[in-house]
């Protein structure tokens, strides 16, 4: 094996990314009879609406789905992505992680999208157990019609919380 | 024992909070980060190369309307390694980038520079089973933007990384050797490392220039290690 070597850097999407990353069916994780939409808003820390990030999400169940979706947030900041909840996986209860990227961010921040209906497999989730017990609801999607919905806070009173992986 | 992927050193990747940097301000988590074992779901991740990578042309944005785009011809090609040195095969790489006179093709860009009807800016291919990349672009141009008074970024071109695991997911710029602008760039030098600085920066690569056509640059992306331990230790 080569010796070690060191990562090559992090830097910015900028505001352009849209030239190069989204595509039409980025948005969609799985789809069919079972697929839900969870949709939000992406806010910066005086609450407006971030217009250009890039959301990506990513599981690994359930098998047979390709489990990663990309969607750019619109004018208002919304996104939306297209997929089925997965199943608990081991001891982790139901989650999909998620990358964020956009202008004056220089690395992504990682989250990961909890189901606020799933209190009895978040309660015993060890991911969610090293989380500060009043910011632990900044994970979970609460439920709507047609799916759940999970606002991504990159800073303020209501901050999302981010993880280092 | 599981097999996870080595943590960044501290001071590898920029600060988010980056005082030079204007729109960091607003857009930087100011909570401290809470550690993410690496369990399944960032051991995993997507194969996207044959969805994304569907034409031929796909990796030569010179030969994608029906002319030529105006600009200086080049070649850009390296490997995808992971930093044990092994190459990352089948991987997906997306690049975008400006025109040759600086300007994007993006309703956001106000830059008062020509767009040029036979560029687009972007571009994708898949790598090889040694972990090479090959795209054939145009140079980008440098442009304003709105940072600081005469702010221009240095020629860049964008590369997003896929890697194999949601854990080796990266998106950075490539910049060319020996641009004037660097040392005013807060975005380039927001990598405090200058050996950090360096690994952004192409190498002219004259044995991969081809005479008569397009001068070549090599760029090697190196995305995370895995490292096997017992129990994952907390930083
Ligand atoms: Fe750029």
């Amino acid at each position: 094996m080569s010796g070690r070597l060191e990562v090559t850097p992090s830097q910015t999407v900028g505001p352009f990314f849209s030239i190069g990353l989204p595509w039409d069916g980025g948005p969609i994780a799985a789809d069919g009879p079972d697929a839900l939409t969870i949709s939000g808003v992406v806010l910066d820390g005086e609450g407006a609406p971030i217009p250009d990030a890039l959301v990506e999400s990513w599981q690994t169940a359930p098998a047979g789905i390709r489990g990663f979706a990309r969607a750019p947030t619109d004018d208002a900041g919304r996104y939306a992505i297209r997929t089925v909840k997965p199943p608990a996986l081991g001891a982790e209860a139901p989650h999909i992680d998620v990358s964020l990227f956009c202008r004056g961010l220089l690395h992504r921040v990682v989250t990961r999208i909890y189901f606020a209906d799933e209190q009895a497999a978040n309660a015993a989730d060890p991911t969610l157990a090293r989380v500060p017990g009043d910011r632990r609801e900044t994970l979970l999607a609460a439920p709507t019609d047609d799916g759940y919905r999970f606002d991504i806070h990159l800073q303020g009173d209501d901050e999302t919380v981010f993880f280092a992986v | 024992m599981h097999e996870g992927f080595r943590r960044d050193a501290p001071g590898v990747h920029p600060a988010l909070d980056d005082a030079g940097y204007k729109s960091t301000r607003l857009r930087h988590p100011r909570q401290p980060l809470v550690y993410l074992p690496q369990s399944v779901t960032e051991l995993s991740g997507p194969q996207l190369g044959p969805e994304r990578v569907t034409g031929a042309l796909d990796h030569d944005l010179t030969r994608q309307h029906a002319g030529e785009p105006l600009g200086e011809r080049i070649v850009v090609s390296g490997r995808v390694l992971d930093g044990d040195g092994r190459p990352i095969r089948d991987t997906l790489v997306e690049i975008w980038q400006a025109n040759a006179a600086g300007r994007y093709l993006h309703k956001g860009d106000q830059h008062p520079a020509p767009l040029d009807p036979n560029f687009s800016g972007a571009g994708r291919c898949v790598t090889d089973a040694n972990g090479r990349y090959e795209f054939i672009t145009i140079k980008p141009g440098a442009y304003p933007w709105g940072n600081h008074h005469n702010a221009w970024r240095p020629q860049h071109i964008h590369f997003s990384l896929l890697g194999q695991a949601f854990a080796q997911r990266l998106v950075t710029q490539m910049y060319f050797p020996g641009d004037p602008l660097f040392a005013f760039d807060p975005i380039y030098n927001s990598v405090r490392d200058p050996e950090g600085r360096a690994r952004m920066v192409s190498s002219f690569d004259l044995e991969r220039t081809v005479p008569d056509w397009a001068l070549a640059y090599d760029f090697d992306i190196v995305l995370r290690g895995r490292e096997s331990t017992p129990i994952e230790e907390e930083r």
